[in-house]
């Protein structure tokens, strides 16, 4: 498993919070650290894609585990 | 850096269900980075109620899922818009939607900037004590003020 600065645990939560939680971890942290979320909500998916887009965070990782989607995304 | 995006949203409904999509959209977009000026007017300054008794009612809206078939007389007794507005909570509560209190705060937080509007203020009679710290009060120019930079514009 790759490293990552902090996770976030955002299973059980729908949209917009996953994405809402997330943004506000990252406000929080230092440039070019990675935060991994653990999600349950499918929308998630693009949703982390299109907020990468958009604020210009990288999305490195995207992908399952144990029935949960996985993200980790660097601070622009 | 870019200029900073803006988006406008016009909230004109005082439903539960119809609370969200202004917040929803406002909050994300805050996410994003937007600057977001929501203009309340009309039933959607319940929205802005500090005691929120939003409710939500399946009549004349034969869209709403029920939970089993149901005459519209029947929707229409006493105490059914109490029912189904618990009803509609406790499954929202239990899917990880957000509460409209919740997704409300996530926007005051992100600076989302929430203008009543003073015409349906006074014509309602409501006293804006009873509205959330923050709020402003405009009218149509001022809304298109800052809808007339906007990159979106939403009427809700």
């Amino acid at each position: 498993m790759a490293n990552f600065d902090q996770e976030l645990d955002a299973s059980g939560l729908n949209c917009p919070l996953p994405i809402l939680r997330a943004k506000k971890t990252l406000a929080g942290m230092e440039a070019g650290q990675t935060l991994r979320i653990v999600a349950t909500d499918p929308g998630s998916v693009k949703d982390f894609e299109a907020f990468a887009k958009q604020t210009g965070n990288e999305l490195l990782e995207s992908g399952e585990e144990g029935g949960k989607f996985v993200f980790m995304i660097k601070k622009a | 850096m870019a200029e900073q995006k803006k988006m406008a949203i016009i909230a004109t409904k005082g439903t539960l269900d119809w609370a969200y999509p202004p917040f929803i959209l406002a909050s994300t977009a805050a996410a994003l980075g937007y600057e977001v000026q929501i203009f309340w007017t009309f039933y959607g300054l319940q929205c802005l109620k500090k005691d929120l008794k939003l409710q939500v009612t399946s009549l004349g809206n034969p869209g709403m899922p029920m939970p089993m078939p149901m005459p519209v007389l029947i929707q229409a007794l006493p105490g059914m818009q109490g029912m189904m507005t618990s009803m509609m909570k406790a499954k929202m509560k239990k899917k990880g939607v957000a509460s409209v209190e919740e997704l409300r705060e996530l926007c005051v937080e992100a600076d989302v900037k929430m203008v009543a509007c003073q015409m349906t203020v006074d014509l309602f009679e409501m006293n804006p004590s009873d509205f959330i710290d923050g709020v402003e009060f405009g009218g149509a120019a001022t809304f298109f003020e800052f809808a007339g930079e906007a990159d979106i514009t939403l009427y809700i």
